[in-house]
This record gives structure tokens, sequence and C-alpha cells, in this order.
């Protein structure tokens, strides 16, 4: 199983604002087959950004959510020199973790997501994922640090 | 200083980690040790009660409730949104510090969810003493806090039971509701008949108070040893009722389930065992052993009790009035419902069945002192309650509301509550007013020629106005004791279903 690959990492995502950015990072998974229902799971997503957006200080983004749309838990990197606001109080997100795990996922699965969620309380990890030249570096990274550490 | 946390969020699949990463940065970057119980989506793994017990302070960065909260009862808490955790661990612990150095220095104060006292203030070391008795009445008010809701639905059931039985039967309506079967309910229930809806009322009630002493026992062991301690409490309060030890025998079961289960839980056991340990040998040892206690250890010396207490009643028959009273008062309030209530009021009710109809009759006198020294101890604790709230933790205060209405119906049970969450000082309080009542419904002369209902039976009381001015004089002084021992001493102690504060510095 593999948490990322290299078509779910978009480097230049500069988009108007979160919901739109959030659907260019689910495209992803669509392409790779992961996600069966684009608008059905951007719904999802979006009812878990409406209790609370998920933007964290540090200038990250995390939309994530459990769906029934997912096939298997999968992250997709995207990064926005830019910046999208993203509801954070220090500001605009130059980091984004689309989060998707499916429905009733096994534990085996959730415990990768937690790995991976961890790992982005580390500057190391954010600071390597920010100057990756290339999406091979970013799958290079994750799989290093949250599926093989 | 060691810590334990909770964090959860929505999702259960984010935040929850992050929050934990935080939390675990913040604690090793300020040298303390922390333990994180992540409640997210993949389970959770509970921190063992011996890690909780030795946390200097409990911090909740949460997003959705604590699962299971009733673990943290009573340590120095800081609760925040799990937000905090991501954004600003050192500060979360920084608060933890404060939050545990205020229990140090002042425990009521930190408990009590109250603003911690500022730095400098008293220095009061928490000798090994003083934390047991703070540890017990934790105990003790997770039991009852557990109870309420049974002595409340319970409690107003049977009251409701009594009203609409007297406008259904007339004036002795309280004594015929009870004596409906419940065999003829469900077979014959009308939805017509305002007698059938009453005794539907009276035995859903009754039923309800049967559960009183067997939660308040099976959450005391709760409190004292986890899941573990829910079945042996829980049967060793159902036997409390049944050798009659009320619900001073059952906070006797709560302690013996809970410290057995907690005893045997923590034996060696080789790995093979362990997988049984949990499902079959903990449960089967600790409740037999509570078993063998409740009935063989604690059965039969109450029972002596019970029959000598009688008998001595019988010899004092004929003696003083009105000391009569005082003693049946202090009796019905001493236990609520225990066996030495039951002697009094036993004593009370075969003397009403031999009575001959004639008013003024000692008989009569006596049910009339028994009544109302039962009815003082709920009304005295909820005009407690009501007067000074502060002495009392949410969930007392609650049942206060409810204890208004429980003791006008002569439900002394209202009372336990506070009684089991304090019995030093409640109980005193309770057996001072109701001796008091007993003895000024003696001199009064008063009547009752009905052995239950409270006001619902005022019809078949003699000289009502006395009466009543008898229970307001009894309530009065056991409001004033319970105030003045309560204000002198440690408060409240926060229980599990209290809002909990936020300890900010």
């Amino acid at each position: 199983m593999s948490l990322i690959t290299e078509k779910l990492v978009v480097l230049n995502l500069d988009s108007a604002d979160r919901h739109v950015a959030t659907r260019v990072l689910a495209e992803a998974l669509v392409g790779e087959g992961r996600v069966t229902d684009l608008d059905g799971f951007l719904a999802d997503v979006r009812k878990r950004e409406e209790q609370m957006p998920t933007g964290l200080p540090g200038g990250i983004g995390i939309p994530h959510a459990r769906s029934a749309h997912v096939t298997e838990p999968s992250l997709v990197f995207g990064r926005a020199t830019g910046g999208i606001d993203w509801g954070a109080e220090d500001g605009p997100a130059t980091l984004i973790f689309l989060i998707a795990a499916p429905e009733g996922g096994d534990e085996a699965h959730l415990k990768i997501l937690a790995a991976l969620a961890r790992r982005l309380m580390r500057t190391e990890f954010r600071q390597s994922l920010m100057n990756a030249p290339d999406a091979t570096t970013v799958v290079d990274v994750v799989t290093r640090e949250v599926v093989n550490p | 200083m060691k810590f334990v946390a909770v964090t959860s969020c929505p999702t259960g699949i984010a935040h929850t980690y992050m929050a934990a990463e935080g939390l675990e940065q913040a604690a090793q970057a300020a040298d303390h040790t922390i333990e994180v119980e992540t409640q997210g989506s993949a389970g959770f793994d509970r921190l063992s009660p011996e890690t909780i017990a030795a946390a200097d302070a409990v911090i909740f960065a949460v997003g959705v409730p604590v699962r299971e909260r009733a673990r943290f009862a009573g340590k120095p808490l800081v609760e925040a949104d799990v937000k905090k955790a991501i954004s600003d661990g050192p500060g979360l612990i920084a608060q933890a510090v404060a939050a545990a150095e205020a229990e140090a220095a002042n425990p009521t104060a930190a408990r009590a969810g109250s603003p911690a006292p500022a730095a400098g203030g008293l220095s009061t070391k928490v000798d090994q003493h003083a934390s047991t008795g703070t540890r017990i009445r934790q105990w003790l008010m997770t039991g009852v806090s557990y109870m309420i809701p049974f002595v409340a639905a319970g409690g107003i059931l049977i009251a409701l039971g009594f009203m609409l039985a007297q406008a259904a039967w007339g004036e002795t309506g309280a004594i015929l509701v009870t004596k409906v079967p419940l065999a003829d309910i469900i077979s014959g229930f009308n939805p017509g008949s305002a007698q059938d809806w009453a005794a539907l009322l009276f035995q859903t009630g009754v039923a309800s108070f049967g559960f009183l002493v067997p939660i308040l026992a099976g959450f005391i062991a709760f409190a004292i040893a986890d899941r573990p301690g829910l079945a042996p409490g829980i049967v060793g309060g159902a036997l409390a009722g049944v050798v009659g030890a009320g619900f001073l025998g059952g906070i006797a079961a709560g302690f013996i389930g809970g410290f057995a289960a907690l005893w045997i839980s923590r034996w060696k056991v080789p790995k093979g065992m362990r997988g049984v340990m949990p499902v079959v040998v903990i449960p089967l040892l600790s409740v037999f052993i509570t078993g063998l206690v409740m009935i063989v250890v604690l059965g039969r010396p109450l029972k002596a009790l019970a029959d000598g207490l009688a008998s001595w009643l019988n010899g004092l028959s004929g003696a003083n009035l009105i000391l009569l009273g005082v003693i049946l008062g202090l009796m019905m309030a001493f236990d609520m419902g225990g066996p030495v209530n039951k002697v009094a009021y036993t004593f009370a009710t075969t003397g009403l069945a031999s009575a001959t109809t004639a008013t003024g009759g000692t008989s009569l006198k006596i049910m009339a002192a028994v009544m109302a020294a039962g009815m003082t101890p709920p009304l005295g604790m909820a005009l407690a309650t009501t007067i000074r709230r502060r002495l009392f933790s949410e969930a007392e205060r609650e049942n206060g509301q409810a204890a208004w209405l429980l003791g006008a119906s002569f439900i002394t049970e209202g009372a336990i509550p506070f009684a089991a969450a304090d019995p030093l000082r409640v109980i005193p309080s309770g057996m001072l007013g109701s001796a008091a009542t007993g003895g000024l419904v003696m001199l009064f002369g008063n009547t009752l020629r009905a052995p239950h209902g409270g006001i619902w039976v005022t019809p078949l009381i003699g000289s009502p106005l006395l009466y009543v001015l008898a229970i307001v004089i009894g309530t009065l002084i056991t409001t004033a004791a319970v105030v003045t021992l309560k204000a002198a001493g440690p408060g409240p102690v926060r229980d599990a279903l209290d809002e909990v504060e936020m300890v900010s510095v």
C-alpha cells in the first residue's frame, strides 16, 4: 500500500480559495482511482472544514475526511507558494495535506494516518517538504518518515 | 513532573495525533514526562490506572468529549481545545504545571475548579493521610453522581404516583396505590383509569429505587478499580439490599468490591492466563469475595442489630413519648432506608396495623413522628443547596431540586446522594433535624393514619398545621447544621459529571 504517489503531489497549487484548492487535490485522487465520487468526497471534506477550518499555525492546512467514497488511505500533498487562506490565525497556508481515509478503515491504515499526523508537527518534516525539488522527493520523504519509519 | 493527556477530534485521524505530538514535544522540551491517550479512529489504548494515579495533572486537548472521563476524576485538570495543543503545546504544559502546583499548595481549591491561588500562598504539603481522605471522597462522589438519576427518576415517579392516587381514590389513595399488584397492571392496564396510571407510576418508581444501592456501590467500585470494579460493586450493592444494609452497606460493598477487583487485577499471572483474567478470573473471584463478605460477615451482625434495636424500642413504648419521638427521629435519619431506619419505620407501621381506629392513640402519634422525621433530611438538604450553592457540587445541586418533592412525599432516599457523598457531615445534620421534628410531633400530639405518602396524605394527619411547623423547624435545623459543617471543612469534590472549569493561569 502506498500512502502517496507522485501523481498525488501538486507542487504549484495556486487557487483562489481553499475549496477550489481542495477540489484540485481531490481530482488527483480520482485520477488514481482512490476516490470514486469526487463531489461526494468533497462534500465530506467540506462538512469537516465547516465544523472548524483545518488551517494550523506555521502555514499548513490539513483538509481531511473519513468518507465512503475513499478506497484506500491517501495523502495528497499540495504546495502553494502564494499561500491560500485556510482559516489559521497566523496567515495563509503554503503546505496543504489532503488526508483521505476510507469509512471504517482497518486499524493498520489508520495507524499510518496517525503517524502522518504526528510527523506534520515536526519542523524538519515540513521543511524537507517545503524544499523538495520534485514530486519524487516528496514521495520519498513521506515514505521514509511515515510509511517505513 | 508527570502528566497524562487525552487528545481527540471530530474525525479522529489528524488533529488527535498532531495534538499528542505537540504535547509530547513540549513536555520533553520542558523536562517533564507525559503519556498521551489518543482517542482517535484507530481506537484508543487506555492509560493504565497506575499511570493516571501517578500523574501530577491531566490535560484534555479535545474536540469531542473525553471517553470514560471518570477515570480522571479529581485530578488537577487543564482543559483546552485540541487546536491549542497543536499551536501552543508549551503553553498547555505550563498550565498543567501551574495546576499541579496549585493542587499541592491547596488541594481543595484546585480540585473544586476554583481559580488557582497566587504563587507564594499556603504551601502546606499534602500528607499521605489527607490525600487518602480526598480520594475516598472522590470515590464516593463518583458513585453518587451515577446514582442521582435513579433517585430523581424513581422519587419523582413515586411522588407523582401518590399525587395521582389521591385524585383517583380519594384521601387514602396514597395507601391504596401501593397495594395494586404489578401483575394486575401488566394483565389489565386500562389507559382510561387514573388508578392504573398511578399504580404504573408508583411501580416504575419503585423499580428505579431498586437500583439506588447497586448503582452507588457499583460506581464506587468503578472509581476504585475502573471497569473490573463494576460487577463486584453492583452485585455487592444488590446484596446490601438483600441483607437490609441500606446505603451504608452499599458503600461498604463498593469498597469491598472495588478493592477486591483492584487486588486481583494486579496479580502477576503467566502470559497464557492474561487473556482470561478480565473476562473470567477477575469477575468470578471479585464477585465471589464480595458476596461472601456481604452475606456472611455483614449479614448476621446486621440482623442481630436490627433485632436488638426492635426489642429495645418495644421496651420503650411506655416511656416518655417526646423522648421516643426524638429517638425515632435519630433512627430515621441515621441510614435512610438502612437497618436502623427500617427498625424505626417497621416499629411505627406495625403499631399502625394493630391500632384501633380511635384517633389520638399512641400508635398513630408514633407513625406521625416517624413520617415527619423521614421528611426533613431531603428537605433540609434541598434548602441547603438552594441557599448555599457553593458548598455543593453541580450534581448535588441538581439533586437538591428533586429533593424538595421527594422530601415532601416522605421519600427519605432523596437525601442519600448527599449522605453517601459526605456521610460524616450530612448524616449528623439530618439526625439533628429529624430528632427535633420527631420530638415536636409528639409534643404537638399529631397523629397519622397512613404508613407513607408525605403531604399527599394530609387529610389523614391530625392537626396538619402544627405538623408542618414541626417539619419546617426540623428542616431549618438540618439546613443550619449541614451548612455550618460544610463551610468549616473541605469543599465539594468535583465529580465526573460536573462541568469542568478550565484552570487558567
